[in-house]
């Protein structure tokens, strides 16, 4: 019992970061149908600019404002720089962008940083909590729950934005239907950017939260995107919620296969949950414009 | 706010090497109706998209009062005040009713939404019925319906509408019809229509062009064009 | 007659490289069979993306699983090489086969997902099944040159001339397969799904048909690679792989066998030399990163630029005169570019080939 709260809370608090990548991923992916790869390599160069802060001045959360910032203005100007000239070329050339782009930020933090391993700080303890002898594990640390608070409010937010602002309404209807939104005047091409930098700030975010766990090197996010990734498209990569389904779903299956089977096989079982889901719902659990994608 | 003129002067556009439309005049007049008439493939449609943005120019010009719209975005020219309701499609079915209509009104002044919102649905009440539904649910004429009501909601100057009838039951084409020429007398409202059906069209317009192969044919007042026996016989089919 | 004309020029490719790779060093050689090896999974996977129009981020995989079919079967049953070799690319082939079949429902980024995934989730079971892969360490195992080359005939020599001979093999197939009907059948399905199925092409058993030969052109250069380094570990076969065969791919130029050739040298190439450079040049403490971070910034220009890729560029350079062109493949130079390759593959959607409803008249005769 104490074995199986643990292992779902520790999940739990993974699965918010896939989560998280995830969510900024379905962002791109509505506002320009391009899958961000460099979105991972992004966050940790993030997570870089938030330790020089916090090295620099001591304090966490001017480094957590100053990244979260970053990644609005990165995300904004990748998608202005190199993603705007390759719109209109075949659409595997965006992709190799993308890549490209992950490549580079990856090789500008080894150049600038090194590639040695930092240890990165949290604002709260990574000590699990207790109910009398009862342990819940890491996962219930005050960190963890940081993480997992800071997650769904951004999620809450996302939600909120879209939902009931003239703004959020704009970024709906150019997701949908670019002409339609056209034709009411929206200028898409601001939206889109706007939608980048929000997938960016999502980012930064998420490296922020799970940089303490990994440490900090260039390839430091890659397995978490790989992840992220995955729990988009298991949601389906037009559903922010299902993103974040996908991302919780994502995170205690990881757990319970690490815990109970072997540290080997999260991968594998990552895998067969994708195919598994992707054979009955191959636009992922929560599609809505199947037809759309062509 | 006064009555504004479209002008079309000389357009040449097209999709490919090949020009659909080749050197196109036409003038609307402050709140006045002009049906845009002739056979499939005339280039009426390519004539509403070459003047909101979506086709673009080659040659000549397309004026809104004395601000060019030639070679601007679609966006720009929608926040001029052109609004196109496009043939057969225009909803986005993934949003509700609702924000399909509020879609059209991001085009107005914060103050006046609300109250323009509940004028629209006083006027299209069944709209008022359905305005938490996804919009795919509606049927075709109710989605007709919808898209011309978010395009009146935008508080345009010129209205560009394409086979408004096509879907709708005669009963509300009527209606949709009535409308238009109420807005025109009431608002001021210039509009362009295009039609299949050159016999209502003219019905309620005040003046027609006729286009054949990307050329206008016939320029004049409404009750002319249909009075003219041999060009309806040749060009309108009735 | 394309056939024995394929046959005949890969024959003479075979024999210049065979010479070209006795008179170099063992450094050298040790390189060239690495390009050759390369060059056979680039091959493999642009037609995979650029002929059938499936996207694989995962190929990593299945080299994966033809580099440790060759290992298994050399080291426990002594099989000899060819044979290990071409059963490598039946079990490779069968892996994309169990892929292909899993992911015919899947487009764009889901099946990008999917094979993600898979390079990521494989090299786990070297760590899982350590008995049998080895763990970490991987499996090592040897060659040895045949007896009638004679004695004092060097191993990388041997290594280089396999991996090239393998290579002529992989690239006239293709070649051959591209001008074929399955070939013709897959551009098609590309160019129109829906269109390729109403013309009574059965559409799912043509792209696990590519999934499968992709995989074991992979399944071959895994192998290659083994035979080449004489030991397989997980650690060779990483998503960074996987994603670098991607990016030759697109940076050769799609969907062309050439370009594949250009793909691969850049690949196995390029980085030692930026090393040396950055090396050069003061960067010593970083020089690891230089080569990443300039290879990144070649992708995104290059993409950018000649949108057509490296082959595309060549095409535009060979040819005469004429307006740029957006697709993948320049216009300018398309009839020359029909005889430099065989199975050129022209995106109609792309080139406007419909939009003028004229077909290239096929020069290449």
């Amino acid at each position: 019992m104490q074995e199986f709260v643990e292992f779902t809370l520790g999940g739990v608090s993974d699965g918010v970061i896939y989560a998280a990548i995830g969510l900024s991923l379905v962002l791109i992916w509505r506002a320009t149908r391009v899958l961000n790869y460099a979105q991972g390599g992004l966050a940790m160069f993030t997570s870089y600019i938030a330790l020089m802060v916090i090295n620099a001045t001591g304090n966490y959360w001017l480094g957590f404002v100053v990244a979260l910032a970053a990644g609005l203005v990165i995300g904004g100007v990748v998608e202005r720089v190199v993603i705007r000239p390759a719109a209109g070329k075949p659409h595997l050339n965006t992709v190799i962008v993308t890549i490209g782009l992950l490549i580079l930020v990856e090789g500008l933090a080894g150049i600038i940083y090194g590639s040695k391993n930092r240890s990165f700080p949290t604002p709260y303890s990574i000590v699990g909590a207790k109910i009398g002898s009862f342990d819940l594990g890491e996962g219930a640390s005050p960190s963890a729950i940081f993480t997992a608070v800071a997650v769904l409010a951004a999620a809450g937010l996302l939600a909120v934005l879209f939902r009931y602002t003239p703004v959020g309404l704009r970024m709906r209807a150019s997701a949908f239907s670019g002409t339609v939104a056209q034709l009411m005047g929206v200028r898409v091409g601001r939206i889109t950017t706007l939608g980048w930098a929000l997938a960016g700030l999502i980012g930064a975010l998420a490296g922020m939260l799970v940089t303490p766990q990994t440490f900090l090197y260039p390839n430091s996010m890659d397995s978490i995107f790989v992840l992220g990734f995955t729990a988009a498209v298991i949601g389906g990569l037009d559903s922010p919620g299902g993103a974040i389904v996908g991302g919780l779903i994502l995170g205690v299956l990881l757990n319970y296969v690490t815990g109970y089977v072997g540290s080997n096989l999260p991968e594998l079982a990552g895998l067969a949950l994708l195919i598994l889901v992707l054979m009955f719902r191959p636009s992922g659990l929560f599609a809505s414009t199947a037809t759309r994608q062509v | 706010m006064p009555a504004s003129s479209l002008a079309v002067t000389d357009v040449v556009a097209g999709y490919n090497s090949t020009p659909v439309l080749n050197g196109v005049s036409i003038t609307a007049r402050p709140a006045t109706i002009t049906a845009v008439l002739g056979a499939n493939g005339a280039g009426k449609t390519t004539l509403l998209r070459t003047i909101s943005g979506f086709v673009r120019t080659r040659g000549g010009q397309v004026r809104l009062d004395d601000v060019s719209l030639t070679r601007l975005a679609p966006d720009h020219i929608a926040r001029a005040g052109v609004a196109h309701v496009p043939e057969g499609q225009g909803v986005i079915t993934e949003l509700t009713v609702e924000e399909n209509l509020k879609l059209g009104l991001l085009l107005r002044r914060r103050a006046d939404r609300a109250a323009a919102l509940e004028d629209a649905y006083r006027k299209f009440s069944i709209l008022a019925d359905r305005r938490r539904r996804h919009a795919a649910t509606l049927s075709g004429g109710e989605r007709q319906m919808l898209v011309i009501a978010r395009a009146l909601l935008s508080a345009p100057r010129v209205l560009l509408l394409d086979e408004p009838s096509l879907g709708l039951a005669p009963k509300v084409v009527a209606q949709v019809m009535d409308l238009v020429r109420q807005l025109r007398d009431e608002s001021g409202l210039t509009v362009l229509l295009v039609e299949q059906n050159a016999r209502s069209a003219l019905s309620i317009a005040d003046q027609g062009v006729v286009l054949n192969l990307g050329k206008v044919v016939a320029t004049a007042a409404a009750g002319e064009l249909a009075a003219d026996v041999a060009l309806r016989r040749h060009y309108l089919g009735f | 007659m394309t056939l024995a004309r394929n046959a005949g020029l890969g024959i003479i490719a075979c024999v210049v490289l065979l010479v070209l790779c006795s008179k170099l060093d063992a450094y050298r050689q040790y390189q060239m069979a690495q390009v050759a090896a390369t060059v056979v999974a680039v091959a493999g996977l642009t037609v995979l993306i650029g002929v059938s129009g499936q996207l694989s981020i995962g190929h990593g995989a299945f080299m994966f699983v033809g580099g440790y079919a060759t290992a298994l079967l050399v080291l426990h049953l002594n099989w000899p090489l060819a044979l290990a070799i071409v059963a490598s690319a039946v079990v490779a082939g069968l892996a994309g086969g169990v892929m292909g079949v899993a992911a015919a429902r899947l487009r764009g980024p889901y099946l990008a997902g999917a094979t993600l995934m898979l390079a990521v989730a494989l090299p786990a079971v070297a760590y899982q099944w350590q008995g049998v892969f080895g763990g970490d360490q991987g499996l090592d195992f040897t060659v040895n040159t045949p007896g009638f080359l004679g004695a004092s005939f060097q191993l990388t020599e041997w290594q280089g001339w396999v991996c090239c001979i393998c290579l002529v093999i992989v690239m006239v197939l293709l070649a051959n397969l591209l001008r074929s009907r399955i070939g013709r059948s897959w551009r098609a399905l590309r160019d129109n799904e829906t269109a390729a199925a109403l013309a009574g092409l059965n559409v799912a058993r043509l792209r696990v048909l590519a999934f499968m030969l992709s995989a074991a052109c992979a399944g071959v250069a895994g192998s290659l690679l083994a035979m080449t380094m004489l030991n397989v570990t997980p650690g060779a076969f990483t998503l960074a792989l996987s994603i670098q065969l991607l990016t030759a791919v697109v940076l050769g130029g799609l969907g062309s066998l050439a370009g594949a050739v250009w793909g691969g040298i850049i690949l196995v190439l390029v980085p030692p030399f930026l090393t040396d450079f950055a090396a050069s040049h003061g960067f010593s403490s970083a020089s690891a990163s230089v080569p990443i971070a300039g290879y990144g910034l070649v992708l995104i220009i290059v993409m950018l630029v000649f949108p057509a890729g490296i082959q595309g560029g060549v095409r535009r350079l060979l040819g005469p005169v004429a307006p740029a062109a957006t697709g993948p493949v320049s216009a300018i130079g398309r009839r020359l570019a029909r005889r430099l390759e065989e199975g050129s593959t022209t995106d109609a959607r792309q080139e406007g080939v419909d939009k003028e409803g004229t077909r290239w008249p096929d020069t290449a005769n």
